[in-house]
């Protein structure tokens, strides 16, 4: 398929050239804020002395990369058929308090209460979800306000719910509230077997790398499935690239709308789980916020692709990761957030540019093969 | 005030060798115009020969990618229309570019307000603007809203904002289009004053008898370049036809008659309202409710439509654009609800979705290929499943049976000829005519009984569009019953076995194609000749 992979070389370059500009626009901030860019770009591989340092190391990246990838995920469903699902940072966080409090109420064997857990999260998202997609599709309500008000909502519910009906017991003198701890049957194993193969020291810190990784892979080639290769997934392409050619194809367009927004919304709900089944074992008020907003950049990264996705979510996290040894190095650590966002606004004009000289090229290329210079026909 | 005095003027705007590429479309190619100062200067051709894109040209909307632009003998190049307007070029669109909630003063001053310690002088504005106006002879009251305005009003409004902005060239895009024959004879007085005061007036119509009454030069563009300059006093309507479809025209006749006694799609009563749709009260049957809707005033979009289409048959609907086609497409398809009964065979489809009635046998070239037909930016595979989604060969299941759905698009690539270098290119990487071919030959798949061709050869080549009229003939002699819809009158005549015009939402005129003229059908299509309508 020569003219997919022509596409497909042209998306890689123009990533590659966005984050090639991305460090040398960030090597300009870290100098106006009085750090050596070496030094920065030198904590980034910087994972640590001891042996042990460094296993911690690639489970921090690793286990930073899972929730991204997810996020990433639930906003490209979204995205692929052009609607702004801005409320995965809710539907996370209300989907994981309201999982980690079903699943501390009950005990089952653990691929059974795992699933349980996972489930709730799932559909708890995907409700939520659901309530901006019927206010879409009934009254027109746009999916960006709608969403974005319900974050509010859905931030200061999980507040109230985690200090009131869902608080678990707090220890003497304990500042944060959290809710009732998971049973041990609904912790997923870790994946530090892996270390043992290559026979480096597993991670030590917290919990080690997260089993839900697998969970992740698995959703993402679902994901991937369902999108590329099912006939709703083709529903969903076609009504992103034309809305109008759908609707005349047979596509409902309210349908579809529900559809993908509750889908979007149910991997949203799964977000919140590497963290809870992996590490902490319950909801607490130190949760990982802000996921769902990272998400969005992620997927814009990612271009909509599961694995491009993937290589995004990596990054992001890679970057992420360097908080501590850039603060060794005496860089200010919101170096990071400045790399990710040049990276981004980068890469999204570098789609573009690229996206058009593609199409570009691909008209030319069928001219040429049709043996004619150009495509305008002109009656004599 | 004839402009033969003025026949030394040099020419007010000079076109030399204007090229314009789109990727698949017929665009421009070595546009060659002279207009000269105070003339009325026509430039004609049919829906999709170009005229379009060259007006935006020469308001700066587009670039050329060849060729050069002289106004008042100087070249020029422009970036924008505020660059046009600066020269002294003002557009007046056919579509109205007025704020409603806005009066006539406010518009048109809106963008280069005359102000007076930061507020706008209203003392100022009203005092230019009826010296223009009486200067033109462009009667309009300043201080009216104008959603008070009817058409005509809001077409001198427009002129008058072009020249309030001191244009000297004024491009009118189809202004009779929406004015009814005394709002003509109206604005053409307006036009002829503006012209003896030294203005130019650069005119796109495609009505040949008001260019003829109008124009004092006329220029004909085909298929993207101009093929001739003609004098109004020399020529006739129908040379000048002659020479917008072009003579190397193939014909589209029929020949024998296929059309059989079985009823294939039957159309009762079907009715729009203007203002959304409300379900009719239980009970109550469609031909009442819709005098009652008459009754309460309610403007329709379709009013009262009922006819049959056999096996075997096309049945042709001439009719000015906007008078009801598009919603006629769209209630059929059940893309936009409506009022009354359609059937196909003996299956009642009315209230069914527009993916049933996909399914049940009903195929669609839509009007505008580019917005309803085709995903640009997904293969030519991807283009074949469009529409077909849920059935064979494009789908197994949940999914989509990719292989079937590339052998099939291969298929129809050789059937209908459709050039491409292979499935996997983009659809905009195809020819107007191509991605034409590619949409018969997708919505003729399947098998339908029943199919709306809408415009179907508009902006294709001709031996595309040969092609497409083949195909057509074939399907209708295997039985398929065809809807066609085309501005092309030639082709309708040609074509159609019965003809239909609508006319503001309504079947006026029921007529047999064999002894028609495209004069007559065009006196239907505006009204003139179904003396019945109401007003």
């Amino acid at each position: 398929m020569p003219a997919g992979l022509n596409r497909a070389l042209f998306t890689v370059a123009g990533a590659a050239v966005a984050i090639v500009l991305a460090i040398a626009i960030c090597s300009v901030a870290i100098v106006a804020a009085g750090a050596d860019p070496l030094a920065a770009f030198a904590a980034f591989f910087d994972f640590g002395a001891s042996a042990r340092s460094q296993s911690n190391g690639i489970a921090a990246f690793l286990n930073r990369a899972v929730p991204l990838f997810i996020a990433g995920l639930a906003v490209a469903v979204g995205f692929r058929m052009n609607l702004f699902n801005i409320g995965v940072e809710g539907q996370y966080r209300l989907a994981a308090i309201c999982a980690a409090y079903v699943g501390s109420t009950f005990t089952a064997p653990k691929p059974i209460q795992i699933t349980v857990i996972i489930l709730v999260a799932a559909v708890v998202g995907g409700l939520y979800a659901l309530i901006p997609a019927v206010m879409k599709v009934t009254r027109g309500v746009n999916e960006v306000i709608a969403t974005i008000m319900l974050n509010y909502i859905a931030i200061n519910l999980t507040s109230y719910l985690v200090r009131g009906p869902f608080a678990g017991q707090r220890a003497e003198g304990e500042l944060t509230t959290t809710t009732p701890d998971l049973p041990e049957s609904a912790m997923f194993p870790n994946l530090n077997f892996f270390f043992d193969w290559f026979g480096v020291l597993p991670p030590t810190r917290g919990g080690g790398v997260w089993g839900f990784l697998l969970v992740a892979v698995v959703l993402g080639l679902v994901v991937w499935v369902v999108l590329e290769r099912t006939r709703f997934g083709f529903d969903v392409k076609a009504s992103g690239l034309n809305g109008p050619a759908a609707l005349a194809s047979g596509v409902n367009p309210k349908t579809m709308v529900i559809a993908a927004m509750v889908m979007s919304g149910a991997i949203a709900g799964l977000i919140g789980l590497p963290e809870i089944l992996g590490d902490r074992g319950a909801f607490n008020s130190n949760f990982t916020p802000g996921l769902g907003f990272l998400g969005i950049a992620v997927a814009l990264l990612g271009r909509n692709k599961p694995v491009g996705i993937a290589i995004a979510a990596l990054l992001f996290a890679f970057l992420d990761r360097a908080q501590g040894a850039l603060q060794i190095a005496e860089v200010p650590p919101s170096v990071i957030t400045i790399i990710q966002g040049v990276i981004v606004l980068l890469v999204v004009v570098a789609n573009e540019v690229t996206n058009r000289l593609a199409l570009r090229l691909e008209e030319r290329r069928a001219a040429r093969q049709l043996g004619r210079n150009s495509p305008v026909e002109v009656g004599a | 005030m004839s402009s033969d005095t003025l026949d030394a003027a040099r020419p007010a705007v000079e076109l030399e060798g204007i090229t314009k590429r789109f990727p698949g479309v017929v665009a421009n190619h070595d546009i060659r115009i002279s207009v000269r100062q105070g003339t009325v200067h026509a430039i004609v051709g049919e829906n999709g020969a170009g005229k379009s894109t060259l007006m935006k040209i020469l308001y700066g909307m587009q670039k050329p990618d060849e060729g050069t632009i002289k106004v008042d003998g100087k070249d020029v190049s422009f970036r924008s229309p505020s660059d046009a307007i600066d020269a002294g070029i003002g557009m007046v669109h056919q579509h109205f570019m007025l704020a409603d909630n806005f009066t006539v003063l406010e518009n048109i001053v809106l963008g280069a307000e005359p102000t007076k310690a930061g507020r706008l002088d209203v003392g100022a504005a009203t005092k230019r603007i009826t010296e223009l106006a009486a200067a033109h002879g462009l009667r309009v009251d300043p201080g009216r809203l104008v959603e008070d305005l009817g058409v005509g009003d809001r077409q001198r409004v427009e002129i008058l904002k072009v020249l309030y902005r001191g244009a000297r060239i004024l491009i009118l895009d189809e202004p009779t289009a929406v004015l009814v024959p005394q709002e003509v004879d109206e604005l053409f007085q307006n036009l002829r004053e503006l012209t003896a005061e030294g203005l130019t007036v650069i005119f796109i119509s495609h009505k040949l008898d008001e260019v003829l009454d109008i124009a004092d030069e006329i220029t004909v563009i085909r298929r993207g370049t101009t093929v001739a300059s003609v004098d109004p006093h020399e020529v006739t309507a129908r040379q000048l036809a002659e020479l917008m479809v072009g003579s190397e025209l193939p014909t589209p006749e029929t020949r024998e008659s296929t059309v059989t006694d079985t009823v294939m799609l039957k159309v009762s009563h079907l009715t729009m309202e203007a203002d959304g749709h409300r379900a009719a009260p239980k009970g109550m049957p469609v031909e009442r409710y819709v005098d009652l809707l008459r009754e309460e005033g309610r403007r329709l979009l379709l009013d009262d439509v009922s006819f049959d289409i056999h096996k075997g048959e096309i049945l042709g609907l001439a009719g000015v654009e906007g008078n009801g086609q598009s919603e006629l497409i769209e209630a059929i398809m059940g893309i936009r609800p409506a009022h009354g009964g359609i059937a196909l065979g003996e299956q009642d489809l009315s209230g069914w979705s527009t993916l049933r009635r996909r399914e049940a046998g009903i195929g669609y070239i839509p009007e505008d290929r580019h917005r309803q037909g085709l995903l640009l930016e997904a293969s030519l595979w991807e283009n074949r499943v469009l529409g077909h989604q849920t059935r064979r060969p494009a789908r197994s299941g949940i999914w989509i049976n990719r292989r079937a759905s590339r052998a099939d698009t291969w298929r129809i690539i050789e059937d209908y000829d459709v050039r491409t270098p292979g499935v996997d290119t983009l659809a905009l990487a195809l020819s107007g005519g191509n991605q034409q071919k590619l949409i018969v030959g997708r919505e003729m798949s399947g098998e339908p009984l029943f199919l709306i061709a809408a415009h179907p050869t508009r902006g294709v080549d001709v031996g595309a569009q040969a092609a497409i009229w083949d195909h057509l003939r074939e399907a209708r002699a295997a039985g398929l019953a065809v809807l066609l819809i085309s501005a092309d009158l030639d082709e309708l005549i040609g074509l159609s076995d019965c003809i239909q015009v609508i006319y503001r939402g309504r079947l006026v005129a029921a007529l047999d194609p064999s002894d028609i003229t495209p004069e007559r059908l065009g006196g239907y299509m505006t009204g003139a000749i179904a003396g019945t309508e109401e007003s």
